[in-house]
């Protein structure tokens, strides 16, 4: 899939205090029906984002004013659940780059980065201090810098260092897919079936 | 060096390790059906791509599809085009295509199994968490994503870091009453929903090789749940009668040579995991679900738990849980109101899931106030019931058989449970909104979902099993 490539992003961040963000919070089931890849931004986490009517709930972060950005902070052990990779399309048309937790489920993590999406694994201390910066500043600034693989909180310069495969770093660098890859590889795939 | 069943395996597999990156992993199976693959086929246009290996791809709809009246076109335009799009897929890419209706037919990891496709030593993909099902065989199977399905379609091989290893061991016997569900809500109750990502789960002990193959493929495939991305039973006589005669299967000669060689593929006796577990198989009684993900489960017989040292977002996510449900800390679950029971899914809609139902409600009858779905999840266990002589005795007790699909449990067709309403619920997700908008999930054993059906409210089925 193509994505824009990822350098260094400074934005403010919506938190998402929860734990456990499952794929279908993210998207449910109900929007999987579609059979091309655009417009999913709408739904992301639909039911918890709107009333039945479709008026949007007050309350939730997606909704208030005061919280933009291109970074979600969610809690730990984000992305559990479901395989649907509907769920990273939705975060990525919705505008955000980045996904911060403590925790993520390993199939959204891999499908987060085949679209372009960071997601940044921080202590659980450290994310609470993020979620309390956001809660004493909405406006408060945070830097990606995946070269340097750094989160920086911007206001007081803590940073932490996150990991990434270096593999994954470099496809994301230069917005690669692993599937250029694999094609090129045609010949070995087919030693390996005969062997 | 001493391997595991999962390392020797995946080691049989990696067409090249990736310098400092994922490992290039050949897949022997790939499982496609409506929702995921449709991108992907997209994906495959755009770069001027056909399908690798079409013969070892495999194709069904289910996710979307109506439980009723199926010899009808799908009412719901967005599904239906969704299932014509996977059946011109298919015939664009000379993949074999099992349609609604047609004795191949059912849900992918229930189909798989059944005609012989799955088998021990294989790498089995598909687009859908629950791919882990087919693990029971001593298969390494795990769900993808849609960009990895169009690898997978390009190149028959995917990406992967190899997951660290883990093994879970439950020792003993099963008392009266408890299956395969149950061992599997009750580790996951144990290790959360989160404790077996990054890892890949061997289940051994006494208690697992003495479950039938449809027990292993309810255990195998609730792995997801707790986080992990697969699990897997050494395959033993167990697993070779299952397959014996299957259509897909080795046959004669072929067949002897297979069980040889299968007969290798267990870990070796000092092989090292990651992590291990061991529970005592006395120790777990029914289980069931009271909250929002697969984790929270407790005995049937026990009261929810307090909030008493929660705090922060812990906190906050169970109370946000609890108030979803309508439910409080240390009420009891036993006694409290079911409006429906689905009996289905990948999880626990094949033959044996059906049988223990059937015998459960023989002679008794469905309770007024619950609507029941039971569910098959292929055609051939449709077909079973009714050989079996199943839908008389479900009838008798005031049951109806719908016909194949996943259904309620995602409720991407009409079987959807109404806002605010508790469905007892054998299959894999009790996540908010995951049976409908609004409906409240209840995760359970088809003997407790059975109980419930006759009683109207959550039910110990101990107490109502033959001594």
């Amino acid at each position: 899939m193509s994505y824009d490539k990822f350098t260094i992003i400074q934005s403010p961040a919506v938190p998402l205090p929860i734990e456990n963000v499952d794929t279908d919070q993210i998207i449910p089931a109900r929007f999987l029906k579609a059979v091309e890849r655009k417009g999913f931004g709408d739904n992301l986490f639909r039911d918890w984002r709107y009333n039945k009517d479709g008026s949007p709930k007050a309350d939730f972060p997606l909704n208030n004013k005061k919280y933009s950005g291109k970074i979600l902070v969610g809690g730990k052990n984000f992305g559990s659940g479901s395989s649907r990779e509907h769920a990273a399309w939705a975060i990525y048309d919705y505008g955000f780059r980045v996904v911060v937790s403590s925790f993520f489920a390993d199939i959204f993590k891999g499908n987060a980065i085949n679209n372009g999406i960071l997601p940044v694994v921080v202590t659980p201390g450290f994310l609470q201090k993020i979620f309390d910066e956001i809660e004493k500043d909405s406006n408060t600034l945070f830097e990606v810098n995946l070269e340097q693989q750094k989160f920086t909180i911007l206001s007081t310069g803590e940073n932490i260092y996150f990991e990434i495969n270096p593999y994954k770093k470099h496809c994301l660098q230069n917005g690669l897919d692993d599937i250029d890859y694999l094609v090129e590889m045609k010949e070995q795939i087919k030693a390996f079936e005969v062997a | 060096m001493q391997k595991t069943l999962f390392d020797k395996i995946w080691d049989a597999h990696v067409v090249k390790q990736v310098n400092e990156g994922p490992d290039v992993l050949y897949i022997d199976r790939h499982l496609i059906h409506e929702v995921t693959s449709p991108v992907a086929f997209l994906g495959l246009k755009k770069r001027g791509l056909k399908v690798f290996c079409p013969e070892k791809t495999t194709a069904t709809p289910d996710h979307n599809v109506p439980t009723v009246n199926q010899n009808q076109a799908i009412k719901d335009e967005l599904s239906r085009h969704q299932v014509e799009m996977l059946k011109m897929n298919c015939i664009e890419h000379n993949i074999v295509y099992h349609a609604l209706g047609t004795e191949g037919h059912g849900i992918v990891h229930i189909i798989g199994p059944e005609m012989g496709l799955t088998q021990p030593g294989m790498t089995i993909v598909c687009g859908d968490s629950h791919t882990s099902t087919h693990g029971a065989f001593g298969a390494i199977a795990f769900g993808i994503g849609t960009s990895e399905v169009e690898m997978v379609l390009a190149s028959q091989c995917i990406m992967q870091p190899k997951p660290k290893k883990m093994r879970i061991t439950i020792t003993g016997k099963l008392n009266k009453g408890v299956t395969a569900k149950d061992i599997a809500l009750y580790v996951i109750s144990k290790i959360s929903t989160s404790g077996g990502t990054g890892h890949f789960i061997e289940y051994a002990g006494s208690a697992i090789t003495s479950l039938s193959m449809e027990g292993r493929m309810t255990l195998c495939n609730l792995s997801i749940e707790s986080g992990a991305r697969g699990g897997m039973v050494a395959p033993d006589e167990t697993t070779f009668n299952y397959m014996k005669g299957r259509e897909f299967a080795p046959q004669g000669n072929e067949w002897d040579k297979a069980v040889e060689k299968w007969k290798n593929l267990k870990s070796d006796e000092n092989a090292v995991f990651d992590t291990e577990f061991t529970y005592d198989a006395a120790d777990i009684e029914p289980m069931i679900t009271y909250g929002t993900n697969p984790g929270m489960g407790i005995g049937i017989s026990q009261t929810i738990p307090s909030t008493e040292g929660m705090e922060g977002s812990d906190k906050i996510t169970y109370e946000k849980s609890l108030n979803y449900m309508g439910y409080n800390p240390g009420e009891k679950m036993a006694g409290k109101k079911v409006d429906f029971v689905f009996l289905g899914s990948c999880t626990n809609g094949r033959i044996e899931d059906f049988r223990q139902f059937s015998a459960f409600v023989k002679g008794k009858k469905k309770a007024p106030n619950v609507t029941a779905w039971l569910v098959p999840g292929s055609k051939q266990v449709e077909n079973q019931i009714r050989e079996e002589g199943l839908v008389e005795i479900l009838e008798e007790a005031g049951f109806e058989l719908r016909q194949p699909g996943c259904s309620a449990c995602l409720a991407m067709n009409d079987d959807k449970i109404p806002e605010g309403k508790y469905s007892l619920s054998t299959s894999n997700r009790n996540f908010e909104g995951r049976q409908g908008p609004g409906a409240r999930t209840l995760l359970a054993s088809p003997l407790t979902a059975a109980a419930a059906a006759v009683t109207g409210v959550i039910t110990d089925p101990r107490e109502l099993l033959a001594p």
